[in-house]
């Protein structure tokens, strides 16, 4: 039971406990709609919280508990980004579209089985690339689903597309059982994707300019409508080029909200001239911090917005915000020989993480509560930096994080609204003044850094900077911390004793870099 | 005539496989290569080579 004992780094405190009792049915663990999670179980019906409530893609709160996988079986794709190149194939960059090694569909099983096997919280396998999963006639990807379906039927099943060979696959799709897909939509006008897309292969030729967008438009309007109307969850991503699609986004969220999509999650472009993309020789930027933000703010109440997107690689491993591919190379899988399929270690994990789960929602609801009553709904929200493994817990020192989560926190209730990827800042036991930088310039939005843990020298120059490091809520739940630490802050202000911090914008971390484990 | 493919340039994603039509295009020591004997160039099949048409990297060039 090693790898049940391994939880413990991921809950911060105590040692795994069965739930005491049984718990109770998920809806009924946040009755108001009021209670701060932005995607719990009173804002879908039974039936949708059911399929989403363990995928950490289309959950915000099952990010902190599970798992997901891609197996890079699908090499192959069927148009041209100007945000992507295919030549380029590094293990030191972590962005979508990369994988270190491609994998035969038995490849891919072997890695899944050898995977669940170490880790319980894998709850997801998706296939993302590295090219497109349904070019090629999807012959991969559905290869390998339909081996899977028979050795782990309790994995969730999604995959990932450019939408142009979508409406030829729903049938298929819907007969594996694949019931999340996600499908990325940059434009619904023409005029707008012919500088996005230079050509396409559709129907036996490639198609340039505004034909090619066109017709992928309407591919992907098509496919969409086809998905939604069999009940299969659909996910749009959505990239966001400053002065290319970036307003026209609103419009994205309203067309695919109307036609049915379940989430909407628009990404910042990575672009970088040492990529050689399109974008990135002729130097198109990506967005700020503050102003993904915003277009995320503008579009809310429309389709839902994901915003805990890491951007991982095509064969990502392990929870989000982590990649824990290394340790699953083709040569270590072939060494385990043949790996059988266990799911009660999983169990176990699943019915665990129900049992923190029911408790959780009544205790945000509460919180927020106390907050309204004793701070009003004046005061302005706040941005907080969160140092966390996950399980929701602050639970990780300040020099080891390797990214720090971004919660909203208000008279509102204490929302999740980001994430920012930093350089770990204690690397072999002394911290480097570099790397402190770039995690100023991360968070520098931000009002305070919660910690388990953090040095003098540090803490200092987060103070010098205007950001509070604040530790006294070492491995205790990030909500219920924030709304506390808004109430104390809040008087504080009230006081005098500090001013606001606004009008800060923080910088977007790309470029090369892995999220490796320490 | 036949296409062949410049695999310095190939990212071996096999696009062009699975758009052959005359099953001409095979992985072997870890490149794709046409099979001459059996490329047509699509010649009255296709409007244009397949291969070249959906590859990413511009590497299926005439022989």
């Amino acid at each position: 039971m090693a790898n049940v004992i391994s939880l413990d780094s991921i809950l911060g405190v105590g040692e795994l406990k069965a739930p005491a009792e049984a718990p109770p049915a998920a809806a009924a663990g946040c009755a108001s709609s009021s209670c701060g999670s932005s995607d719990g179980p009173a804002d879908m019906s039974p039936e949708v919280w059911e399929k989403v409530k363990n995928h950490p893609c289309y959950s915000e709160e099952a990010h902190h508990y599970f798992a997901r996988m891609h197996v890079a079986v699908a090499p192959a794709c069927n148009i041209q980004c100007n945000y992507c190149n295919r030549k380029y194939d590094c293990s030191n960059e972590s962005r979508p579209g990369v994988v270190s090694e491609k994998l035969t569909p038995d490849q891919a099983l072997r890695k899944i089985l050898a995977v669940a096997k170490e880790i319980p919280q894998l709850s997801v396998i998706g296939i993302a690339g590295p090219g497109d999963s349904l070019a090629a006639g999807g012959r991969n990807t559905f290869k390998t689903f339909e081996m899977l379906a028979k050795k782990a039927p309790d994995l969730k099943l999604c995959l990932s597309t450019n939408g142009l060979a979508l409406p030829d696959h729903v049938d298929t799709i819907a007969n594996y059982n694949i019931d999340h897909v996600t499908i990325t939509i940059n434009m619904v006008d023409p005029e707008v994707g012919q500088h996005i897309y230079p050509w396409i292969f559709h129907d036996h030729k490639r198609w340039t300019g505004l034909d090619a967008a066109k017709i992928l438009h309407e591919r992907q309007m098509l496919g969409l409508e086809m998905l939604t109307s069999r009940g299969i969850l659909v996910k749009v991503n959505s990239v966001m080029i400053p002065g290319i699609n970036d307003e026209h986004l609103m419009d994205v969220n309203k067309a695919v909200k109307s036609r049915g999509a379940f989430l909407h999650n628009i990404m910042p472009l990575i672009s970088d001239p040492a990529h050689g993309t399109h974008f990135g020789l002729t130097g198109q930027r990506g967005p700020t911090a503050q102003e993904l933000k915003v277009l995320q703010d503008q579009c809310e109440g429309g389709a839902k917005l994901m915003r805990h997107c890491r951007q991982c690689r095509a064969d990502a491993v392990g929870l989000l915000g982590e990649d824990r591919g290394s340790e699953f190379t083709i040569d270590r899988i072939e060494a385990m020989g043949e790996v059988e399929y266990d799911q009660e270690a999983a169990r176990t994990y699943r019915e665990h993480v129900e049992g923190e789960r029911s408790g959780r929602h009544a205790a945000k609801a509460a919180a927020q509560a106390d907050v309204v009553e004793t701070v009003g709904t004046e005061v302005q929200p706040i941005l907080i930096a969160v140092a966390t493994k996950g399980g929701e817990r602050i639970n990780e020192h300040f020099g080891h994080a390797k990214e720090f989560q971004i919660y909203e926190v208000g008279p509102k209730g204490a929302k999740f609204v980001g994430h920012r990827r930093v350089d770990q800042y204690c690397e072999g036991g002394s911290g480097d003044e570099d790397a402190l930088g770039s995690v100023l310039s991360a968070i520098n939005d931000c009002t305070a850094v919660f910690v388990a843990k953090i040095g003098g020298c540090p803490s200092q120059n987060l103070k010098d900077a205007g950001i509070e490091p604040v530790d006294r809520f070492a491995f205790e739940y990030i909500e219920e911390s924030a709304l506390t630490y808004f109430k104390d802050y809040a008087e504080r202000l009230g006081q005098g004793a500090i001013n606001a911090r606004e009008g800060q914008d923080a910088v977007i971390r790309t470029g090369a870099f892995t999220a490796l484990r320490a | 005539m036949a296409y062949k493919i410049k695999a310095s340039d190939c990212t071996a994603c096999g696009a062009c496989e699975a758009e052959c039509p005359n099953n001409a295009i095979s992985f072997k020591k870890g490149a794709y290569a046409i099979n001459a004997d059996l490329c047509t160039e699509c010649k009255g099949q296709f409007s244009s080579p397949q291969c070249a048409s959906v590859c990413p990297a511009d590497c299926c060039v005439p022989a």
